[in-house]
This record gives structure tokens, sequence and C-alpha cells, in this order.
């Protein structure tokens, strides 16, 4: 009994740890090419490593490809001594301590080649990452809040790794297979050609087959991520609901479905591996006829005398070093293509369109004390169709207070994402002391407000760094006095290293003393507009009445945007923004409002009214 | 890990005995081959040779060779099944060891981490069983075999040939010792790149308004370097393998030729074809053993991962729930009613206790409110009704049975619970309803119906077999409430459990649901825990709590008298005016 239907398309997007099985289903790129040429033009800083990586590659491949050919030489001397009684020990040392030679070499230039394509794709991720994490903090709000980024950004953080280790492993393993392939052909064909043929015949078998295992096994990789996508979604669906199903006895249920899933998975899992698993032994099958169809053919060949058994011997080497390369070019293109695909990802973020250039912009006003805020004939919308302010004009006249209120959903925000120039607006302007925020630089806006928002927002780090936050030229004084005038100076004395204590996510900081660090954030920032976001969920009485106290300390003399949920501050603003779907539907102080019988009057009466009609 | 694998089953523990077999099989098989390359060699350098016999050599190699084969794939299909088989066992294990877990389990390991746990950690124990057991097992074979089969008369090669392994040995050595630390720390380090990150989007709208882009770029940009110094140090010490691998595996045939070739010049000639074509076998076998140490590199690399995910999932498996049922079907009281006798309560790793000595008692059809501040401890009480956790002191009688007394699944078929956060499941509107009982269609409809929830859900895409897709994303967060108290009403329980399920709805709303539940489902006992005190003005009896204890009892009206907890509660949400 499955009452659970899942959907398939949004699995999938959501299996980002499936892919980080070793075995997976190839992702294909949209633009193989392409994808590649993308990560080729990026890479033009460190094209030198890649230039060295790439020709010490081949280096290494040829040298190590003279080896088989001395032995050949070594056997053909030892034979001839058994045949004449003396031994040419000088020339078999001489050839010995040369091909050692050319062994260490190749192994020293193998060694430089991985540690250059190491580094190569290091820097490169490095690099990647470092224009991610500027990408996000260009480009518009508009988009960042859009969940789909969410799921990129999140993707893309896996992406970058999967491009690493396939740039720093797999591009160079790729190039040195080839060319191992091709030099070992070549040499086997100088060396002797019938010989070569049969051992080519058996390497073409070899590939083809494994081609064929690979597109037959790919459907299972398939399910098989899906089932796990599938799986993995219920896990996390009934975790996150434990409460639920246990409360609603709902174990069983859900344990159903879990078997039944995993049992799914099972299957495709047993089966996807087994298939692939074929490979290493089919490719042992033909490593060993070509290694028996070398020996007697040569065989047949010495007897007959039209070669040395010499000959043999560097073939049997030539056929294991020719057939090695196979897999790694079929694990290697797999690889290849997971990669590109992640590149089209991460350069559709680094493509991603940002806010437009503002040089040449006013980027620092003085003396704002005094200044006015206007909206005039604002047009807003999310979406272009759908315009939610129309024609808002509305003056805020300085160290007033402004409340605005509205049912959740009601677009409150909407305002802070305006006024912060979060969000451009369609038509019309805003304008703090007589210069409209348009013409200013947005660094400009921001440092004229302070803000506090519901979402007490700190981060990793010492409790000195949360609350000078980037500003510059704060004095340890200006700092302790403005934790002293929110109460939370005695706080932060008391823990072990004071304003050096590093907070973590379980830091044993409650809520208010969170709220009370944000507003002194604020206040250390000195701005002379605010915008301030009360916390709905209350805290206990005294923290709350510190907070409450606290802010009206920050409000004092400047003027002040509140999204409220206090009536004590709707009350006692100068003037109240009523919104509702999106649009500011009434404007007035309290009093006013009331008398105009609207959306106001009827939020505020609704939750007094006893029973009644609706 | 080896502790994990003490989980198998009978039917696993046969499959790896399979598995060895048939690898043994596979080895021997594999290395008789070469075998017969001795005896072609013996034979091309005897003069008048037949070719037959060359031929009949060559029939023996392919012959051994397949038969290798076979053998290699039936290990596969072994070693297939037993990796499938035990992952989807131990993912079975460690999930219904967490659906067995209380609230107290769940805390403590947090929710986030048991997922991780049962998601990637399971991947990371199945992707070690499929590529490394394999070889776990045969590698040790391989080069036990292969070195049984080299040792032969002539020292010299041995000593070359483990003077070549050793240098490998020891690089391996110094990898485990150096680099996979570091490999182990880049967890840490990309955890904290991640954190940042993530830092910077939850508080994207801070960093902008402060203008502190440049700061927080600054710190990844630390983290950045931080994991990427360290993966360098790592991953180039880790490149020295492939190079020295391949290094052995060719100075290796050099040397033996090289060796051989003076054992032969200095033996007897009846004796150089003897050691020439043991040279060439040899030096086969060599090769063998060098690739078994490409194999055990890679499984080296994966075991520190893996050890990791077997320890967190240890963690889980060794854990016990400490809530234990009853064996209570049924109450021996009067239906319907609820106690708390002296119950007192402590979050495990707490300092303070949550609720302390709380005591009430709610009669059948009363409703019981419950109001407090955060933190105050309201939602305990309600979890505590739910045996979500077990209450430290005091006993809570339901029925007029201790709640310890009663199975789990009994104690919960008699309550209608509501959480805070509202909960839907990926399926419908009816499936989400009538969740984990019998679906019966004109009692969906009726519950959605006092739930207030039928203006919407009848604008919804198929009405009650509406879609809801994964955590309730399609519909608003009042509409998911209303569902969550559908669900309630949905099972016909002695009990409604509403903890702060109505803050989420607007006051209307709010309203009108309260009343019709009164209405329509009356006899049915609710307890509410609120922040409104709207929401609870007309309850039978509304209790407020303050910093875990009862700081008063009683109606709106008399607490409003007497209390002043309540009053300073009800003066921040309602004005003076309107509380007269």
């Amino acid at each position: 009994m499955a009452r659970h239907t899942y959907n398939l398309g949004q699995v999938q997007m959501k299996t980002t740890i499936g892919r980080r099985g070793g075995m997976r289903a190839a992702e294909k790129p949209k633009d193989f090419k392409s994808a590649w040429m993308m990560v080729l033009r990026y890479s033009r800083p460190l094209k030198w490593m890649i230039i060295l990586g790439i020709a010490c590659a081949v280096i290494a491949v040829i040298l190590s490809l003279f080896g088989p050919n001395m032995l050949k030489d070594i056997t053909n001397l030892i034979q001839a001594g058994m045949k004449s009684g003396s031994f040419d020990l000088d020339s078999i040392v001489r050839l010995t301590v040369t091909a050692m030679v050319l062994y260490v070499l190749s192994a020293l230039i193998t060694y430089i080649e991985s540690y250059t394509m190491t580094t190569y794709s290091a820097r490169l991720t490095q690099m990647m990452r470092r224009d991610i994490s500027r990408k996000l903090n260009s480009i518009p709000l508009s988009r960042t809040d859009s969940s789909s980024f969410g799921d990129l950004l999140s993707r893309v953080t896996n992406d970058v790794d999967t491009l690493n280790l396939a740039l720093d492993k797999t591009v160079a393993e790729l190039i040195a297979a080839a060319i191992t392939f091709l030099g070992c052909m070549i040499m086997m064909l100088i060396t002797n050609v019938e010989l070569a043929i049969s051992a080519i015949f058996f390497a073409i078998l070899g590939f083809i087959a494994m081609k064929y295992i690979i597109k037959y096994s790919q459907p299972y990789f398939t399910n098989r991520s899906i089932f796990l996508g599938m799986l993995n979604g219920h896990i996390e669906e009934m975790y996150a609901g434990h409460v639920i199903v246990r409360g609603f006895n709902g174990e069983e249920e859900s344990e159903e479905t879990f078997s039944e899933i995993n049992e799914k998975l099972y299957v495709t899992n047993w089966k996807s591996q087994f298939l692939s698993g074929l490979m290493m032994p089919i490719m042992e099958l033909v490593s060993n006829l070509g290694y028996v169809a070398v020996c007697v053919l040569g065989a047949y060949l010495v007897s007959r005398g039209s070669i040395d058994f010499g000959v043999v011997v560097a073939f049997i080497v030539y056929v294991k070093l020719f057939t090695q390369p196979l897999t790694q070019v079929a694990e290697g293109t797999t690889n290849v293509q997971t990669a590109a695909a992640a590149a089209e990802r991460i350069f559709q973020l680094l493509s991603e369109e940002e806010m437009e250039d503002e040089t040449g912009k006013i980027d620092h006003i003085d003396d704002i004390e005094n200044a006015e805020v206007v909206f005039d004939h604002v047009n807003f919308g999310y979406t272009p169709e759908r315009t939610i302010i129309k024609d808002f004009s509305f003056t805020v006249y300085p160290g007033h207070h402004v409340a605005i209120v509205g049912p959740t959903g009601a677009g409150k925000t909407t305002l802070v994402n305006l006024l912060m120039r979060f969000y451009e607006l369609n038509s019309g302007s805003i304008s703090i002391g007589g210069i409209k925020t348009s013409d200013m630089t947005r660094e400009c806006v921001h440092s004229l407000f302070g803000m506090v928002l519901q979402d007490t927002w700190l981060f990793n780090g010492t409790v000195r760094d949360n609350l000078i936050f980037g500003k510059e030229n704060v004095t340890e004084e200006e700092m302790i006095e403005a934790c002293k005038s929110v109460g939370i100076h005695h706080y932060i004395s008391s823990l072990p290293k004071a304003y050096d204590t590093i907070l973590t996510d379980d830091s044993n900081m409650s809520v208010g003393q969170r709220q009370l660090m944000t507003i002194a954030r604020a206040m250390i920032h000195d701005a002379p507009l605010l915008i301030l976001d009360e916390a709905t969920s209350s805290v206990d009485t005294r923290t709350e009445q510190m907070v409450q106290d606290a802010m009206n300390r920050l409000m004092k003399g400047r003027t002040s945007f509140t999204i409220a949920h206090r009536l004590s501050t709707i009350r006692d603003a100068d003037i109240i923004l009523v919104m509702k779907d999106g649009d500011i539907v009434e404007t007035g102080n309290h009093e006013e409002l009331l008398n105009m019988h609207g959306v106001y009057a009827e939020l505020w009466n609704s939750q007094f009214t006893e029973g009644g009609t609706i | 890990m080896l502790k994990l694998f003490r989980k198998m089953t009978g039917k696993q523990v046969m499959y790896v005995f399979l598995l060895i077999f048939f690898l043994t099989c596979h080895v021997v098989m594999e290395l008789t081959v070469p075998d017969y390359m001795s005896d072609i060699t013996k034979l091309v350098n005897t003069e008048g040779s037949d070719i037959k016999d060359i031929l009949r050599c060559g029939g023996m190699m392919i012959l051994f060779s397949v038969l290798a084969f076979l053998a290699s794939i039936t290990a596969r299909f072994f070693s297939s099944r037993l990796a499938a088989s035990f992952s989807q066992h131990l993912r079975h294990l460690i999930f219904t060891r967490v659906e067995s877990f209380s609230m107290e389990e769940i805390d403590r390991f947090s929710t986030a981490s048991l997922i991780t746990r049962s998601t990637n950690d399971c991947a990371q124990i199945q992707n070690i069983m499929s590529r490394a057991f394999n070889m776990l097992i045969r590698v040790p074979i391989m080069i036990g075999y292969a070195l049984f089969k080299i040792s032969t008369r002539y020292w010299q090669w041995t000593a070359f040939t483990g003077a070549s392994i050793s240098l490998l040995v020891g690089l391996l050595i110094f990898l485990i010792i150096y680099a996979h630390p570091k490999f182990r720390k880049m967890q840490y380090f990309t955890d904290n790149i991640n954190e940042v990150t993530r830092e910077n989007m939850t508080g994207m709208r801070v960093v902008r308004a402060y203008n502190a882009e440049n700061y927080e770029e600054t710190k990844f940009a630390k983290a950045n370097s931080d994991y990427t110094e360290n993966a360098l140090r790592a991953r180039r010490a880790m490149g020295l393998m492939q190079p020295a691998i391949r290094f052995v595996n060719n100075e290796l045939n050099i040397g033996i030729y090289c060796i051989g070739a003076f054992l032969i010049a200095g033996a007897g000639s009846a004796e150089q074809l003897e050691i020439f074509s043991e040279m060439v076998v040899f030096s086969t076998y060599a090769a063998r053993i060098v690739r078994g140490f490409m194999g055990l590199n890679m499984i080296f690399n994966m075991i520190p991962r893996a050890e990791v995910a077997a320890e967190r999932l240890n963690e889980v498996l060794d854990t016990v729930p400490v809530i234990r049922d009853g064996e209570k079907e049924e109450g021996e009281g009067k239906k319907g009613t609820l106690e708390f006798r002296n119950v007192s309560f402590t979050y495990p790793g707490a300092g303070m206790p949550a609720i302390k000595d709380i005591s009430f008692s709610a009669k059948k059809g009363e409703t019981v409110a419950f109001i407090g501040a955060t933190g105050s401890g309201k939602s305990t009480v309600a979890n505590l009704m739910m045996r979500f956790f077990d209450a430290g002191e005091g006993t809570i009688l339901v029925d007029g049975t201790d709640i310890k007394d009663y199975t789990q699944k009994a104690l919960r078929k008699k309550m209608g619970y509501a959480p805070q956060q509202a909960v839907l499941f990926t399926g419908t509107v009816r499936s989400n309803v009538s969740y984990a009982s019998d679906d019966i269609e004109e009692k969906v409809r009726k519950a959605v119906r006092i739930a207030q929830a039928e203006e919407f859900v009848s604008q919804m895409d198929g009405d009650i077999d509406a879609d809801v897709t994964r955590g309730g994303t399609n519909v608003s967060g009042g509409q998911k409430q209303r569902l969550s108290v559908a669900r309630a009403v949905y099972r016909e329980p002695e009990f409604y459990i509403f903890d702060d399920t109505f803050s989420a709805l607007d006051y209307k709303t709010d309203r009108v649901l309260r009343n019709t539940l009164k209405k329509e489902t009356s006899g049915i006992t609710t307890f509410i825990v609120a922040q409104r005190i709207g929401t609870i003005k007309d309850a039978d009896r509304i209790i407020v709590l303050d910093e875990g204890r009862i700081a008063g009892t009683g109606t709106h009206e008399e607490l409003m008298r007497n209390c002043r907890i309540y009053r300073e509660i009800a003066f921040t949400q309602l004005s003076q005016e309107e509380l007269a």
C-alpha cells in the first residue's frame, strides 16, 4: 500500500546524494564541446600548466615505450649466448642501465605531470569558487530569492569538486592512455606486423565488448539513481515528520514504503554493479587471449625462424601495456561527460546577469541628518505582469517612525526591498534628502540605513566580528559603548573570551541575546535611517522588555521603518502603512485608520471579537 | 567497520564464502596460464619440437583463461549481490531504528545528521562494498599465490622482486601516515566552505545592507585557500603512487632479465633453457604482484572515509530508544480524562528543568489552554502528553492509567495531534488527512470541512485527490496548518492536542475553526497551546506557565483579575479598553 506517489522530475532534481556514489549513470552535458571550450577559456591564466602537464604526459609515455624493445634485445642477447656459449654481458648491462634510466626519467616526468595537473585543477577550482562567491554578492536579490537559485548553488558546490577530480586525474590519464595506445600500436607494427595484428584484433574485440556493456548497463544505473533519489526523499520526509509518524502510528506504513523502494533499489543495485563489474573480467580475458595469441603465434614464428624469441618477450609486455588504457578510456569518457555537465552548470551560474555597473553615481552623502524620504509615484511588481505597488506617493519626515502592518504574506518586506534598492522600481522614484536612490550607488544607499531583521543573522566568528561586520575604523570604546546602551555588554563580558568569543551554531545564545546583538550591530553602524523587523515570537518578558528598550533607544533621532507586530509600536507610530496582497491599501495614524473602517479597522478588531459573524 | 559487518545475515555470510571460493579459483586459474608459457618457451628453444605441442599448450592457456574468466564473473555475481543486499539490509536496520527513536534520541543526533547517516553514510558503505570488497579478498590471495609460485631456487630474483616491492610498501606507508590524515581533514575544510557560502546566502540582505560583501569575500577566500592548500598537499603526495607503480612494473621486467642473463651465463648448458623459461614466467608473476598493489592502493584510499561512515552508522545502531512500551491497550479509568501529577521534566543536556511540578486534570469534553512566553514550557506539556519524552518526575494519567503502562501505539491512537510546525507528506490531500488510518472519502471530506480547509482544497486541482508536493510546498503555511488539523480530526480521537497550531492562521479563521471544532466534535477533550490570547480566551480553563511553573489557572476573566503574568501577556497584545 504505497500511498506516496512520486514525481520523477522532482526526485531527480533532489538526488544530490546519489551522484556522489562511485559508479553512476553518466550525466549527459547539453553541449560537450562548448562546455570544455569554456573550461579551457577559463583556464587561460593557467595555460602554461596545462601545456606543461600534457607535454609531460606525452614524453613520459613515449619514454616508457622503448622499454619493451630493450627487453627484446636483452632476450635476444641471452639466446644468442645460449647458442654460442659466450654471453655479451656488457651489452646486457648497458641495455639494462639505459632502460632503467629511461624508466626513472619517465617516472619523474610522470610525477611532474601529476603535480602540475593537480596544481592546475586545484587552482582552477579555487578560482571558480572565488568567482562564485563574488557572483553571489553581485547578482540582484530578485534572482537569489528564487528557489531555483538555491538549488543551482547547492548543486554547483558539488559540481566544482566533480570538475576538480576530472581535471586532476581523468584528462591527463585519457591523454596518456591514448598515446600509450597509439605508441604501442606503432611500436608493435614496427617490430612485427603479424603479431601486432593479432594483438590489435583482441584489443578491438575487448573494446567493443566494453562499449556494449556500458550501453547495456546504462538503464540500470539510471534506474538506480532514480530509486536512490526516491529512497533518500522518503528518508528525509519521514525523519523531518518524525513527530507525525510517531504521533499517528504511521511507522508501519512508512516502513512498508521504505522496504518497497529499498527492494527495488537492491535489484537495480546488484544488476548495475554486476554488469559494470563485468568490465574487469572481460578486459582480463581479452588481455589473456591476446597473451596466448602472441605466445602461440610468436612461438610458431620463432620455430619457423622468421623472428627472434626476444620479439615474443617484447610483445608480451606490449600486449599488457596495450590493453590497460582501454579500461581507462572507458571509465574516463564517462567522467569527462559528467564533468562537462558539471562545468555547464558552473558556467551557467557564473554567467548570471549581474547588477548594473554604478561607477559615476553618487557614492557618498554627508549631512543627511534631517533628510526626508520621499516616495514619488512608485510602481513596482516582482513580475512584469503584476504591478503590486501602484503609483504610491508618500513623504516621511525626518525623525518620523513608520509602521508597516498587514497580515502574513501581504508583502511587508516589499517596502524594505525597495527602500534598500534590493529590487529596482518599475517607475517613479524614492529619494532621500532630495537625491534619488537610483542616482546613488547601492553601497551609498545601504550606508544610509541600519537594519535589524527578525531573522537574527549571526555568523560563525567572534562577537567582535559579528558586531563590527565590515565597518572600518570602529574603536573599541565605540563598540563597548553601543553594547552597553543596548544592555548586552554585561552578557558579552561574561563570555569566556568576552568580545573575542567565537560564536557557533551551538553557542548558548538565546533568541533575545541574538536580537540584542543585531541591534548593537545597527547601533555601531550608526546610520541615519533605520529598518526594523519586529520579532513575532515573543521571548521571555524581561528580555522582551530589554529588546524593546534597545530598539527604542536605537530609533531615537532616526527616521525608522518598522515591520510591526506589536500593537504598542503600531499605536505609537507617526504613520502606519497598511498592506494587503502586496499593495499599500491605507495610510495614516492609528486613529485616522480606525475611523476609515477599512482593512486596518477590520484587522484591528478581528482579534477581539467573540464568536460573531465573519 | 568490522563491527558493522557483524550485522550480516546468514545469506550474506554465505555470499562471502562463495565469493572467497570463486576468487581463489579465479586466481589459481589465472596464474596457471603463464605456466604453459614456460612450456612453450622450452618448446620453442628446443630444436625440432612439434608445432602441435605449441598449439596444445596454447589451447590449455585459452582453456584456463576462459575458466578464470568464468570464475571471475561468478565471483562478481556474488559480490554485487552481497554489496547490494548488505547495503539494503543496513539501510533497513538504520531506518527502522531511527523510526523507533523518541524525540530524545532524535534531538541528540539532530534530524539533519540522521538524514546524512541514513543516506550518505549508507551509500559510502555500499560504495566500498561494491568496489573494494572484491579486491580486498582477491589481492591477498593473488599476492600470496604469486609469491608461492615465484619461490624458485634463485634467491637473486626473489630478492630483487622483494626490494622493488618494498619500495612500494614504503611509499604506501608514507602515504598512509602523511596523506591520509589530510584527506580526512578535507571534510572539515569542505564543511567550512559550505558554511561560509550558506551564511552568505541566508544573510544576503544583512550582508548587502551593511556593505559587507568584501568582508564576506575575504572570509570565503580564506576558507577557499585553506581547503585548496590542504587538498594540494594531500593530492600531490598521492600523485607519487601512480608513477611509482608504473616504474616498478617496468623495471622489474628488465631487472629480472638482466639477473637472468647472469644466472644463465653462470649455469651449465643443460640448465640454461630451464632457467630461461623460468625467467620468462617469473617476470609475469612479478607483474601480477605489482598489479595487486595497485588494487591495495585503491582500497587504502577508500577506507578512511568508509571508516568514518561506519562509525557514524554504528552510533545510530547502538542507540536504544529510552522510551519503552508498556503492555496496556486500554485505560482503566474514565475515558477522556487526562491528569498531570507533579510532573517535572528536564531536556537532556539542559541545566534547567523545562517544566517543574506541574499538576492539573481535564475532564471529558473540556478545553484546557496553555499560554506563556517562549521557553515557558508550553510545548513541553504537549510533548509529554504524546509521550515523545518521558516525564522525569511525577505521573501522567490518561483515562486513569499511567501513560507509561500503555503501548505507545495504544496511547497515541487516543490522540489527535497537530504540531507547531505543520508537516505534510508527499501524496494527496486525502492521503495526508487519512494518514495511517483507513481511507474513507466521506470522513476525509468531513475533516477537511471542519478544519476550514474545504474552500482552498476545492480550488486545488483534483479536490481532495490533489497532489501535495514534498514538504507541502504547494500550499501556504496557514493551509498546511489546517490540513494538519484535519488529520487530527480524522482520527476521531479522545483528545486533541494543538501545539501552537493556530498561530499561523489569521484571527478570523482561527476563531471559526475553533467554533466549528467545538460544535462538530464535542466530547473530545482539547488541549491548546497558544501565544495569542484571542485563541484561548474562551477555553474552560487557561493554565499560565512561567519558566516551567504554573503561574495561574482559571478562566480569562479570573486570570485578568488575579494573574499578573497573564495580564502582562494580555497587555502586550490587546489594548486596555478592549480588555475591559
